[in-house]
């Protein structure tokens, strides 16, 4: 047999040993079409998972997004049929709840012997206006500390933390799914045509791309939001073409210039198929697992963008983690430390863990892409 | 082989020529060109096959893929007789979508390469029924019975185990003959093979060439041949034509060329074909260097720098034609008379090996 270099093509092929595929016997036809590509569609995903799950981090990170995944759906269950169910309370936008302690009014702070409960009279104008020394003044404690009812604590607000962060979870993954699956579409089209077509076309859209990589993606949106009313799709959307125009278009360019040249393309064309037929289907098939890589890159930077831009209060939406921290840092608990712990970790963390869950996920994804990564 | 004689001729090449632009920039309309193919004229009768014989770069791939309109031709006609009209369409010309799929049906191609030349994402099946399914002809059942067919018909029997297999898990021979199921899954009356053996392992290139031979016994297919090996095309063609620089020097039937060969280029090649006989002394035909190249060639005889007998004749007059030299044997070099008999120096007496 002639030996042959394979390195141009390992790239395009996450193939191990020990493949199934579907057998059938001699003389027997399949059923149907459909279900034997289902089948060598789940026998190639079995073998791919075996890969996947030989990196530890990538099944760390699946882990993660499958956490988020059960929170995201955990609060629309808690808010129909468990104990979240009262809209004045558990509603992550307009709930309210504070545990509520009555002051003595006393006349001036040098009087003030037990601060837990007696305040001083001017202090009392802020919550009880019109108090007098002598007069009893209900405060409503927020934000309160975790307890049984707010497990993670109520925001400055009065709003429990619980709620939002799980509301949220919904808005940060249909934030990434939109720019993953823009970026996706927008960088493999614009890679492979570029790629196939080569001359102006080519120039035009790779001058283009160096163009929206060198802008400055934050500053840009700022812009953007203060000009348009950025709703969550819409930003997936932006977040989506600005990722998918700029680096991964380059990458899938490149990556389509390879497979271009193969003699699989001229075959094809000799077979009758048009330009299209053989854009969509031999070059994109063998581009979309490195662009499925980018995705998951994309997703980790839509879920962090978000977060800056909502922190800023540019984005239009109910509740985002972004918007948690923002409204912690506008009432002024920022640089109180840790002593309002359940204002920033919940959703700090939040955003850190699921930015992170996808690019460990992508990582993985990358050793089976990439079979010179593998440790074998 | 397959020879009906006084059949109708099913291609004809006249002229024809492929021209490379070498770029000087952006601005600058390009001045010298490469000639990768310069005037080749050829005919092929139905049932017959055409071998193109010729060293790496000498142009012989480039043709081929003007043929199957993989590349534009700069000049000259290619006639290829279509099958369902009978008429000779000029491939040049073809430009509407509906000639073109016309075209596609007719002519097809078998590469070089069988482990490149199928997307190593779709399955058999997708591979050999792709012309049916881009051309839209049939059911899907009716293409999955044709496929079936065809497996069969090229000996991959039983064929319905490879269906659904990738091309990575068959092996080199089983992959070109999944390439050749998939050339004649349109019943084209031409394909042209550019070195269908050429990256098999010995041992199953003579089943392959049996293969393609038996095919077109039984399908009525001509073949354009490309090789640069002398045995092959001797087992597989009816004719020879030997390539050298973009023109072809000589073509002939293939018995009489390679036992009449006149061409001080072809006498080269055939001396080169290794003789298992230790104590074998070779002719002293040799030739120097490697194709030279072929950027705005002299009008002189291409092979001149390579001819070890060249004369003044050479260098003086321009690339002589290609003409008959009897019984069908044409050859392009001053040093032949019209009878087919060798005028120039009887041995060539240059010493290259030193």
């Amino acid at each position: 047999m002639v030996i042959k270099d394979q390195d141009s093509t390992e790239v395009l092929e996450p193939q191990i040993d020990g493949v199934e595929t579907v057998e059938l016997a001699e003389g027997e036809l399949p059923e149907s079409l459909l279900r034997v590509r289902l089948k060598l569609g789940w026998a190639g995903f079995k073998k791919n998972w075996k890969l996947f799950s030989e990196n530890k981090l990538g099944l760390v990170g699946l882990g993660v997004i499958l956490l988020f995944a059960l929170m995201a759906i955990a609060h629309p269950i808690m808010r129909s049929v468990g104990p979240w169910q009262d809209d004045n309370v558990y509603d992550p936008v307009i709930g309210f709840s504070a545990p509520v302690t009555d002051f003595e009014v006393v006349a001036t702070e040098a009087d003030v012997v037990d601060p837990d409960s007696q305040i001083d009279q001017v202090t009392a104008q802020l919550w009880c206006f019109g108090s007098v020394a002598g007069d009893i003044c209900s405060i409503n404690q927020t934000p309160a500390p975790p307890s049984a009812d707010h497990w993670l604590g109520t925001d400055p607000l009065g709003r429990d933390i619980a709620s939002q962060l799980t509301f949220s979870t919904r808005a940060a993954f249909l934030l990434g799914t939109i720019a993953a699956v823009v970026t996706v579409a927008v960088a493999t089209t614009v890679g492979a045509i570029a790629a196939f077509y080569g001359g102006w076309i080519d120039n035009f859209l790779m001058r283009l791309a160096d163009l929206v990589l060198l802008l400055p993606l934050i500053p840009i949106l700022i812009v953007v939001s203060g000009l348009f009313t950025v709703t969550m799709p819409l930003l997936g959307v932006l977040i989506g073409i600005l990722s998918g125009f700029g680096g991964t278009a380059i990458v899938l360019k490149s990556q389509a210039l390879s497979v271009k040249v193969k003699p699989f393309i001229d075959a094809a064309r000799v077979s009758g198929g048009s330009n299209m037929h053989l854009i969509f289907k031999h070059v994109i098939p063998n581009v979309l697992p490195l662009s499925f890589l980018y995705m998951m890159f994309t997703v980790t930077e839509a879920v962090s963008l978000e977060a800056t831009l909502s922190f800023f209060g540019l984005i239009n939406a109910d509740m985002t983690w972004g918007i948690m921290l923002s409204t912690a840092q506008t009432q002024g608990y920022l640089r109180s430390g840790l002593e309002f712990w359940w204002l920033l970790i919940p959703a700090g963390l939040a955003v850190s863990l699921l930015a992170a869950g996808f690019f460990f996920v992508g990582r993985a994804m990358d050793e089976v892409i990439n079979p010179r990564l593998r440790s074998r | 082989m397959t020879s009906q004689n006084g059949s109708e001729t099913r291609v004809k090449v006249e002229n024809l020529q492929k021209l490379y632009p070498i770029s000087r920039g952006v601005f600058r309309a390009p001045t010298d060109f490469v000639h990768a193919v310069d005037g080749v004229n050829f005919e092929i009768k139905a049932g017959q096959s055409l071998g193109l014989v010729g060293e790496s770069g000498c142009g012989k791939t480039t043709t081929g893929r003007m043929l199957v309109k993989l590349d534009e031709a700069s000049d000259g006609t290619i006639l290829i007789r279509d099958s369902a009209t009978d008429e000779m369409i000029d491939v040049t010309e073809i430009n509407s979508k509906t000639e073109q799929k016309e075209f596609r049906r007719n002519v097809q191609m078998i590469f070089q390469d069988p482990y490149e030349s199928m997307n190593p994402r779709r399955t058999i099946f997708d591979i050999v029924a792709e012309p049916l399914t881009v051309q839209n002809l049939g059911t899907t059942e009716e293409r999955e019975e044709r496929v079936v067919d065809l497996l069969r018909l090229v000996g991959l029997t039983p064929p319905e185990p490879f269906l659904f297999r990738y091309p990575h898990e068959l092996s080199g021979g089983q992959r070109q003959r999944v390439a050749i199921a998939r050339a004649l899954v349109m019943e084209p009356t031409f394909v042209v093979a550019d070195e269908p053996t050429s990256m098999l392992d010995v041992s199953i290139r003579i089943s392959i060439m049996r293969l393609m031979l038996e095919l077109a016994e039984e399908l009525g297919v001509t073949y354009l041949y490309i090789t640069h090996d002398l045995a092959v095309a001797r087992y597989m063609c009816d004719k020879i034509a030997v390539m050298y620089l973009g023109k072809i020097v000589e073509m002939g039937p293939t018995e009489d060329l390679l036992t009449r060969p006149m061409h001080p280029y072809t006498r080269a090649l055939l001396s080169a074909v290794p003789v298992p006989d230790p104590s074998y002394k070779r002719p002293e035909v040799e030739i120097e260097g490697g194709v030279a190249r072929a950027i705005n060639p002299e009008p002189e005889c291409r092979f001149i720098q390579r001819c070890p007998f060249a004369q003044d004749v050479c260098r003086e007059s321009p690339h002589p034609d290609l003409s008959e030299r009897g019984n069908d044997h044409l050859v392009a070099c001053h040093l032949v008379d019209p009878q087919g008999n060798w005028m120039g120096a009887e041995r060539a007496v240059l010493d290259l090996r030193s």
